[in-house]
């Protein structure tokens, strides 16, 4: 549906962007502020940008969260992409019903339940089984359950929009099912499994409330100690880091996205002049 | 046409079956089973329900004080009133914000679409805390709306907003905004305009056309949308932790509290498994139209 907006509906969406978007500015703008007080310009100054990098607390933090987001991210894209062409191309299996609801709740699911609940297993499971220790494995296994939801969603809605013809024409051709699969059709969904890469790794990088659960004693992920320190009241050097992770995010976001697109458009073409070139 | 890959299905079925049934299905067995435990100074914090007695019989000791507690002490009672209220207001404003926007951007030329829906979209990409913190320094008593309107001689106390639930409002309603959105979307942009066409050609005024078409066609996007605004602000920590004062006792704070505060572990399993059951229907609701969504 495609006709002009009234300027009322354009003003509400503008009103909308710049709610979004405003209190981000706004830190950003603070975090340059060499006052330590909130509401005195005090100057130009990036001394605080400069001090994050001598708080070793954040740093290991900050490290802890790299590498539970890198090895979360990339579980639940397997996970994900696995249950996802479950659902799009077996119709009818066992346990459909049930794989259906397991990726849907935990997108609704509030996050202090499923991270109370996952913490009682851990603890259930370590005496049974003296595995896994809290720290850094619980909190990989809880974040890539949730993660796993996201993948599922987004590959299952990609999947199902792919083109199944030409997949049939590479078994016409005497490919396999699988190799056919993994040359033709992978190639097409891999833009929304690259994305939801991607938001894994934001989404994990950001938890707050199902790490504060499972991490156990002694290990803070980044937004444990950026939460405990927020708690206490402002501090300045907090606005640098969160101006740059907030840039970092969305500068990769906006980068991966126009890669992506690039690409999609130059398949695009090439499937129709593959297809114009037989006519 | 019909490619069967029966011998290698369960091996693409299974890990992600046995993954989430493990790690988020088997998880509330284990909830609800400590709910009926009673709290313990030792490691785990809690009683186990089986112990053998002396002459080796089997005990099975199931407390149901931490439901009856959970029914008496009226701080619960409160707290989920609040937090129900809360989310139910927030996600209507967040309809009435998001509807004109969805449907503003399903209007706009393709071209545009995609980078509007990158811009509503990027805020969820970013962190979470760190916009909330961020929202902070807007409505804070010395923040930036303050500072500004004082400046313009529009007021002469600060506005007390902080620790307030207008500022809980405020919280929700901009971090769950995106999520309203994306779905409205969805379903005004499968709208086909014919029918608005013919609407019109059978005598229907806009308004009319959009009450009798445009709305109902779009009931599944407003349903899912708002299921996935409402079900987690229902259990939102993060923000009337921050945002919210003493009074805007929300049932994840009372959760987290028992949980870290008290250390009482079976109270916050009983109360997470009240709230489940509290958002049972909720969930139900959005599970039949999201799926029924993603499957045409």
């Amino acid at each position: 549906m495609q006709r002009r907006s009234s300027t009322a509906l354009l003003s509400v969406l503008f009103f909308g962007i710049a709610l979004l978007y405003l209190p981000i500015v706004i830190l950003i703008g603070y975090s340059f502020n060499a006052s330590p007080l909130v509401n005195v310009w005090g100057g130009f100054s990036t001394a605080w940008y400069g001090q994050l990098l001598h708080n070793r607390q954040l740093l290991q933090a900050a490290l802890l969260s790299l590498e539970v987001a890198l090895t979360a991210s990339s579980g639940a894209v397997v996970l994900g992409t696995l249950a996802a062409i479950a659902l799009v191309r077996f119709a009818r299996f066992r346990g459909r019903l049930l794989l259906t609801g397991m990726v849907n709740a935990p997108l609704v699911m509030p996050e202090i339940i499923t991270g109370i609940t996952q913490l009682l297993l851990f603890v259930s499971m370590v005496q049974l089984f003296s595995w896994p220790h809290r720290g850094f494995t619980t909190i990989v296994l809880s974040h890539i359950t949730f993660c796993t939801a996201y993948v599922t969603i987004t590959v299952q809605s990609r999947l199902q929009g792919a083109d199944r013809s030409l997949e049939e024409a590479a078994m016409d051709l005497g490919a396999s099912p699988a190799r056919a699969f993994l040359e033709v059709t992978l190639p097409i969904i891999s833009p929304a499994i690259i994305s939801s890469w991607l938001l894994s790794f934001t989404l994990s990088l950001d938890d707050l409330v199902i790490s504060s659960f499972v991490a156990g004693p002694g290990a803070s992920t980044l937004p444990m100690v950026i939460y405990s320190k927020v708690k206490l009241g402002v501090s300045p050097d907090i606005n640098a880091l969160a101006s740059l992770i907030v840039c970092a995010v969305g500068v990769c976001v906006v980068g991966a996205g126009y890669l992506m697109a690039r690409g999609e458009r130059r398949r695009t073409r090439e499937a129709q002049l593959a297809l114009t070139d037989r006519s | 046409m019909k490619p069967t890959w029966r011998p290698g299905r369960w091996l693409i079925i299974l890990p992600p079956l046995i993954f989430l049934a493990v790690f988020f299905l088997i998880p509330f067995a284990f909830a609800f089973k400590i709910s009926f435990a009673e709290a313990a100074p030792h490691v785990p914090p809690y009683t186990d329900l089986f112990s053998f007695t002396p002459g080796h019989h089997l005990q099975l000791a199931l407390s149901l004080g931490n439901y009856r507690y959970l029914l008496t002490d009226e701080v619960y009672g409160v707290a989920y009133l609040y937090s129900l209220r809360t989310a139910f207001f927030s996600t209507l404003i967040c309809l009435a914000l998001g509807y004109p926007m969805a449907y503003a951007i399903a209007r706009s030329p393709k071209s545009a679409q995609g980078l509007l829906l990158l811009i509503i979209m990027l805020p969820f990409w970013t962190s979470f805390l760190l916009r909330v913190y961020a929202l902070e320094g807007i409505i804070r008593d010395n923040g930036f709306l303050n500072t500004l309107l004082l400046h313009l001689g529009l007021i002469s106390h600060p506005l007390r907003i902080m620790r307030t639930s207008l500022a809980v409002y405020i919280g929700i309603v901009y971090s769950y905004l995106p999520f309203m959105v994306l779905p409205l979307f969805a379903t005004l942009e499968k709208l086909d305009p014919l029918l608005l066409e013919a609407a019109a050609d059978l005598g229907s005024t806009p308004r009319r056309a959009f009450i009798d078409v445009t709305l109902p066609l779009s009931l599944p996007g407003v349903i899912a949308g708002s299921m996935l605004v409402f079900i987690p602000a229902v259990g939102e920590f993060v923000i009337p932790s921050l945002l919210g004062g003493p009074n805007n006792l929300m049932i994840g704070r009372v959760l987290w509290d028992e949980f870290f505060g008290n250390h009482d572990w079976p109270v916050a399993a009983a109360v997470a498994i009240g709230f489940l059951l509290l958002l049972a229907g909720p969930i139900a609701i959005y599970q039949y139209y999201n799926v029924r969504q993603l499957e045409t």
